[in-house]
């Protein structure tokens, strides 16, 4: 089945005009994904590549029955486009923008989880159901569908885990990119919860970083709650402390967010750490045969 | 965004937060000026650098001179001065290469009764900001937090509203705070929290925060830092920025939209995306090399960026060989491959480098570097590339 994203899901663009707007709906096009509209204030009624251009995004869903939106507005103006996402039930809001102010990031959390819509990001490379839907960034070649729901704070380093799973002849079921931000729409628990449930998804492969505490949190949920085989990777065990690490949510600080600390806690919960990143696929393989 | 002491009180004192009478000064004399001023009673001098501890680190060469000074007369404030101006600084908080004494603070004292920590981060977990306070003012809170938790309380506040009066009775209860006192933090509490929301701040801590002996509440120190994401609502604050604080080539690698960390190693890294920058790290000191820097140059890299960005490798005398690890998904490798080769002649390589590319164009991009002189080592995948730099250093 896979999860939040498939075939059928219609999306939209908002910051559709804009030049990466532009490409990446026209990238998502060509692999496949409906691409049914976009939304840029005071350009509706143009069209990009014969995809119709709205004011905005309630008239988008009238029109096109949208049920997930990628969200390529600058960085003043996210949290805005998220909340009209919201107030127009778009169901998967994927959040690509990166620099978003994190006091946005907290009005806005409030507002998503008191709604239907499922946030992903900010700050991150999207979703994408291998075969069936890509909203975002990601190059799509790389994936194949198949078995592993892979979820992670990174986006190249998702690519390298892909890649590694690809090549092992596993496979994908859905890839989520939560996003590199202190706040984010989508946790690793909320995902574990999803593939859990989903049939296609045979084993788990989660990617975390330096900063926050939500691979321990997942770590304790998985313990209790997901049956499956799961693997990860913690970026970052180099990383010097109180520096920020190219991700605003990527800081060891106070001697807290560590890789030591998430490795053995998620080490702990039963789950196999890969110990390099070259090793991310083989670790889910080690996963799946304990 | 870091800015000083100095800064931050005047930020708190536009806000309604209560600070000390104080003037910031960059010579002997300017401090002494400063201590006359403010009525030449009590005064403490004050380094003023980007980093905590000040109060117990001492001078690099000098380990009587302690970053913090109280003096009673002019003659005193001039030798705190001499002693602290133009001077290393070496605190808990900046390594022992310390930082550079540039100005310092000279405050009125007061009259203290009580010492208090307060802080205000944001809270991840609970996605909104949280005041902390604790008794245990004056001293390493990572300390309290790791050692008596407990000692530290916490408030979640939501931006918008701020601070509710029940919260601030909570904390005062469990703060021992009462009577006037506890008047004065129903001021100073709501108010630090609304500077935090006010000013997109990511940390605002006052350590110690005081009570005095009229039970009055006043920030004695002002740590902020700010998102760097908000600034630009906040263009006001640019004019803040101390750049002498930062590492001079993180500084250009920002100015180049470059994400930069130098670290202590001896092989440059150039990665594309920040968990694989740091990942990168990670595998090379795995196979026992130390990484001399992390560096993201992003997914939008044009041939410039990179070019620059082998210029601050390059230019750290440490580096004794390059590690390229690109997996392009924006980023193409055929424009990593022209930057390499643009900079392998604008530049220049002295040193080895190794270079391992994958995804988006990279058939192209390999075929490039292997049509051109540059002198590389290529490498298969992640683990590959970072044995052969190893190798290549030892």
């Amino acid at each position: 089945m896979s999860i939040l994203v498939d075939g059928n899901t219609k999306v939209i663009c908002q910051g559709i005009t804009g030049n990466a707007g532009t490409f990446h709906t026209l990238g998502c096009r060509d692999y496949g994904s409906q691409m049914v509209g976009g939304v840029t204030p005071g350009k509706g009624g143009q069209s990009v590549e014969g995809i119709p251009v709205f004011d905005t995004v309630e008239e988008a869903v009238e029109k096109t029955a949208a049920d997930a939106t990628m969200i390529f507005v600058p960085p003043p103006f996210t949290a805005d486009a998220i909340l009209e996402a919201i107030d127009a039930g778009i169901k998967v809001i994927a959040a690509i923008t990166e620099g978003v102010p994190v006091l946005d990031m907290v009005r806005v959390f409030e507002k998503v989880k008191a709604s239907n819509s499922i946030l992903i990001g900010p700050n991150c490379p999207g979703v994408i159901t291998p075969g069936g839907c890509k909203i975002g960034i990601m190059p799509g070649y790389i994936h194949n569908p198949g078995k592993i729901g892979v979820m992670s704070r990174s986006g190249t380093l998702t690519y390298e885990a892909v890649w590694q799973t690809s090549n092992l002849g596993l496979g994908q079921s859905t890839c989520v990119g939560l996003g590199g931000d202190p706040i984010v729409g989508t946790s690793f628990i909320d995902l574990l919860a999803m593939y859990q449930e989903d049939d296609q998804t045979e084993a788990i492969l989660m990617i975390g970083e330096i900063g926050g505490s939500a691979e321990e949190e997942a770590a304790a949920f998985a313990k209790a709650n997901v049956t499956k085989p799961i693997a990860a990777f913690i970026a970052g065990r180099t990383a010097p402390p109180g520096k920020r690490m190219g991700h605003a949510g990527a800081i060891i600080s106070g001697g807290k967010g560590t890789a030591e600390e998430k490795v053995a806690a998620l080490q702990d919960a039963g789950i196999v750490v890969a110990p390099t990143p070259a090793e991310m696929g083989d670790a889910v393989v080690k996963a799946m045969a304990k | 965004m870091k800015i000083h002491e100095y800064q931050g009180k005047a930020l708190f004192r536009q806000a309604g937060v209560p600070v000390l009478e104080g003037i910031v000064a960059t010579t002997p004399d300017e401090a002494v000026a400063a201590y006359d001023r403010l009525g030449g009673k009590i005064a403490v001098v004050k380094s003023q650098i980007h980093a905590g501890g000040r109060g117990k680190g001492t001078i690099q060469d000098d380990p009587e001179q302690k970053g913090v000074v109280v003096c009673k007369k002019a003659a005193e404030v001039r030798k705190a001065a001499e002693g602290l101006l133009g001077k290393t600084l070496v605190t808990i908080q900046t390594g022992p290469e310390g930082k550079t004494v540039n100005q310092v603070f000279v405050e009125a004292g007061c009259d203290i009764a009580r010492e208090l920590y307060l802080g205000i981060v944001l809270d991840r977990a609970a996605a909104k900001p949280v005041l902390m306070a604790s008794t245990e003012g004056g001293v390493e809170i990572e300390k309290v937090a790791e050692e008596t938790p407990q000692l530290i309380h916490k408030e979640n506040f939501d931006p918008a509203i701020g601070l509710e009066p029940f919260q601030v009775r909570k904390l005062c209860k469990k703060l021992g705070i009462s009577g006037a006192a506890a008047k004065a933090a129903a001021k100073f509490m709501p108010a630090i929290c609304r500077f935090f929301v006010d000013y997109d701040c990511s940390m605002t801590e006052i350590n110690p925060l005081v009570i005095t002996g009229d039970d009055r509440m006043i920030a004695l120190d002002a740590k902020i830092t700010f998102d760097t994401n908000a600034l630009f609502r906040h263009k006001q604050l640019l004019e803040l920025r101390d750049l002498s604080e930062e590492e001079p080539s993180e500084v250009r690698a920002s100015e180049a939209g470059l994400s930069y960390v130098k670290l202590e190693g001896n092989i440059g890294c150039l990665v594309n995306g920040a968990g694989l920058a740091m990942s990168t790290m990670d595998i090379i000191k795995y196979h026992g090399g130390q990484p001399a820097n992390f560096l993201d140059v992003g997914g939008s890299a044009n041939a410039e960026q990179v070019t620059e960005a082998f210029r601050i490798l390059l230019s750290d005398p440490n580096c004794k060989g390059v590690l390229v690890n690109i997996f392009g998904g924006i980023a193409r490798c055929t424009t990593i491959a022209a930057a390499l080769i643009q900079a392998s002649k604008t530049v220049g390589f002295n040193v080895p480098l190794v270079v391992r590319l994958e995804g988006t164009e990279v058939e192209e991009g390999r075929k490039m570097l292997a049509d051109s002189d540059v002198d590389v080592i290529n490498a298969t995948d992640i683990n590959d590339a970072a044995k052969k730099i190893v190798a290549a250093v030892a």
